[in-house]
């Protein structure tokens, strides 16, 4: 899924990294095929250079040998909100068909089931950005017919609804799982286009909550490669935080 | 000369009343655990509790019983889950909340800061969270005509921001990550100032460039070294990640959490305590090594 995610990443992208798996993904990206990356976070760090893989996005190694620190508004004005992102990482507890993103809560909002930690900068990337990943494991409960609460904008419902509403960004490009690769057809609506080594259009149905299409041809995607491997166990990750839960 | 350097019980004793809307400023940097846990000492009711990112320092205000209310962007415990008090509260429909996005958060304090009454943004078409929050409103942009969101000015009662170093008024220089701590200072009524250290105001005059906070703004000035643990100071002590983690499991637990506070909030009566308390084991382990940037030349006019 993180091998997957860094290999969606250009040389010259400017990037708007979040915590958790993005974060590993843009350092493995780094490392491999994109030493040019523009890593921004959203606490205010531009051109990130970090030396060990930080836990939280407001690590102090963001910092030094940063090109730059800014303060939180001016991130998110200055860089995401006037057009100087390219790609946007998003997560969140529900993804539906069109590419919506929960973050917030599942159940009432007023009365929440279970309250979850909201937006944080997701509300604003997932409009903005020109291209956002949404990394997630696949699973039933995480991929609804329809999200209980719209924390981001995926294609609402429908691409003709999310181009009316003149966003500045294009939209989910790709949902990368731990099965395979979802990514939009011409109606915004995320159809399976390939698979891991193994794994099968089946599994993927039967952990998606509405009737998944998939495309004419499913590509099954490379293998990790062992500079992969190798670049994620010892030197991003050794202690396994990250990808103790899978990834 | 002394200035408005007090003692940090004192600033929270004069500065800090029941029912008053804080901002502790500081994102995942320089956040002012230290004054945090002098508010629960000093046993503050029904306060307002503003924060993009509430993070520990609030999980544990909401644990202590000083809060009837949150205000907030990410309600999560950075790079490791839930913040669990906060979470149970709200589910159990014990606490207040309001919340944003970042973006919206930030442009309520930006326009508390600069005396502006609301911030314009562009539209997220997002949705549920502009429906949820009344104060979240759109408006017709007078001069193109397209809608754009609007978010009210936040204007706290008090800020507290944690600083690197300051002279005694309160001219405070802050370097890393700067958050919304120059915003909350200028958006709040009254400002209480953590400092690692107190320097000269000569100090301050050799980098005026680093000063983020004009002492004019600053009601009280504090010297408490490590008053950020667990959250850090840029070139002064690392961030202590294990104790986000352990939070994780301490939080879990209503009893854990309450010894918690007993332990480390209640049972010690300042941070000196607190920091030695840690022991050097911690002490080493957050201890960093020195990477100076290359002095600027302002040039003798």
């Amino acid at each position: 899924m993180t091998i997957n995610a860094a290999r969606l990443l250009r040389d010259s992208d400017v990037v708007f990294v979040g915590v958790g798996l993005p974060n590993l993904a843009c350092n493995l990206a780094r490392h491999t095929h994109t030493p040019n990356l523009m890593m921004i976070y959203e606490a205010g760090v531009i051109g990130a250079q970090p030396a060990r893989l930080p836990l939280s996005i407001g690590d102090p190694t963001l910092v030094s040998g940063a090109l730059a620190v800014c303060s939180m508004y001016d991130i998110f004005a200055f860089y995401l909100q006037r057009g100087n992102v390219d790609v946007g990482f998003l997560g969140g507890a529900q993804i539906d068909r069109f590419g919506n993103i929960n973050a917030t809560v599942i159940g009432d909002y007023d009365h929440p089931k279970v309250r979850l930690p909201g937006s944080g900068g997701s509300m604003e990337i997932a409009a903005w950005a020109n291209r956002c990943y949404i990394l997630t494991p696949h699973q039933k409960r995480r991929f609804p017919e329809k999200v209980d609460f719209r924390t981001s904008a995926g294609f609402l419902n429908g691409k003709t609804e999310r181009d009316a509403a003149q966003l500045r960004g294009r939209g989910p490009q790709a949902v990368v799982t731990d099965l395979g690769i979802l990514e939009p057809d011409e109606t915004g609506e995320l159809v399976l286009t390939a698979l891991h080594p193994g794994k099968t259009l089946t599994q993927a149905q039967e952990n998606t909550g509405w009737a998944l299409r998939s495309a004419p041809e499913i590509k099954v995607t490379e293998p990790p490669s062992a500079e992969e491997l190798h670049i994620l166990r010892t030197e991003l990750d050794p202690t396994g935080i990250y990808l103790k839960g899978g990834g | 000369m002394t200035g408005k350097l007090i003692s940090l019980q004192e600033a929270i004793a004069q500065q800090v009343r029941d029912g008053d809307t804080l901002y502790l400023a500081g994102f995942t940097h320089l956040i002012p655990f230290a004054a945090g846990h002098e508010i629960i000492r000093q046993k503050r009711k029904n306060l307002t509790l503003a924060r993009a990112t509430p993070d520990l320092v609030y999980d544990q205000m909401v644990a202590a019983g000083c809060a009837s209310k949150v205000i907030f962007s990410y309600m999560g415990n950075p790079g490791v889950g839930s913040l669990r008090v906060v979470r149970t509260a709200l589910e159990a429909g014990q606490l207040e909340w309001e919340e944003y996005s970042h973006f919206g958060m930030i442009s309520r304090l930006q326009a508390g800061a600069t005396g502006l009454p609301f911030m314009p943004m562009n539209p997220t078409a997002a949705g549920d969270l502009e429906r949820s929050n009344p104060l979240y409103r759109t408006v017709t942009d007078p001069y193109s005509g397209q809608p754009v969101v609007v978010v009210p000015a936040l204007k706290p009662d008090v800020a507290i921001v944690h600083v690197q170093r300051a002279d005694t008024q309160g001219n405070a220089q802050i370097w890393g990550i700067i958050g919304e701590q120059k915003e909350a200072a200028f958006a709040a009524e009254r400002v209480i100032l953590t400092a690692e250290e107190i320097v000269d105001e000569a100090v301050i005059r050799s980098d005026p460039n680093r000063t983020l906070i004009p002492g004019f703004v600053v009601d009280a000035v504090c010297h408490v070294p490590y008053a950020a643990h667990p959250s850090y100071t840029q070139g002064y002590y690392d961030r202590d990640n294990a104790f986000y983690l352990e939070w994780d499991r301490t939080s879990a637990s209503p009893d854990a959490t309450q010894a918690y506070l007993d332990e480390w909030v209640y049972g010690v009566p300042d941070r000196q305590a607190y920091w030695e308390k840690l022991g050097p084991e911690v002490h080493a382990r957050l201890q960093v090594a020195s990477r100076l940037s290359l002095p600027a030349d302002y040039g003798e006019y």
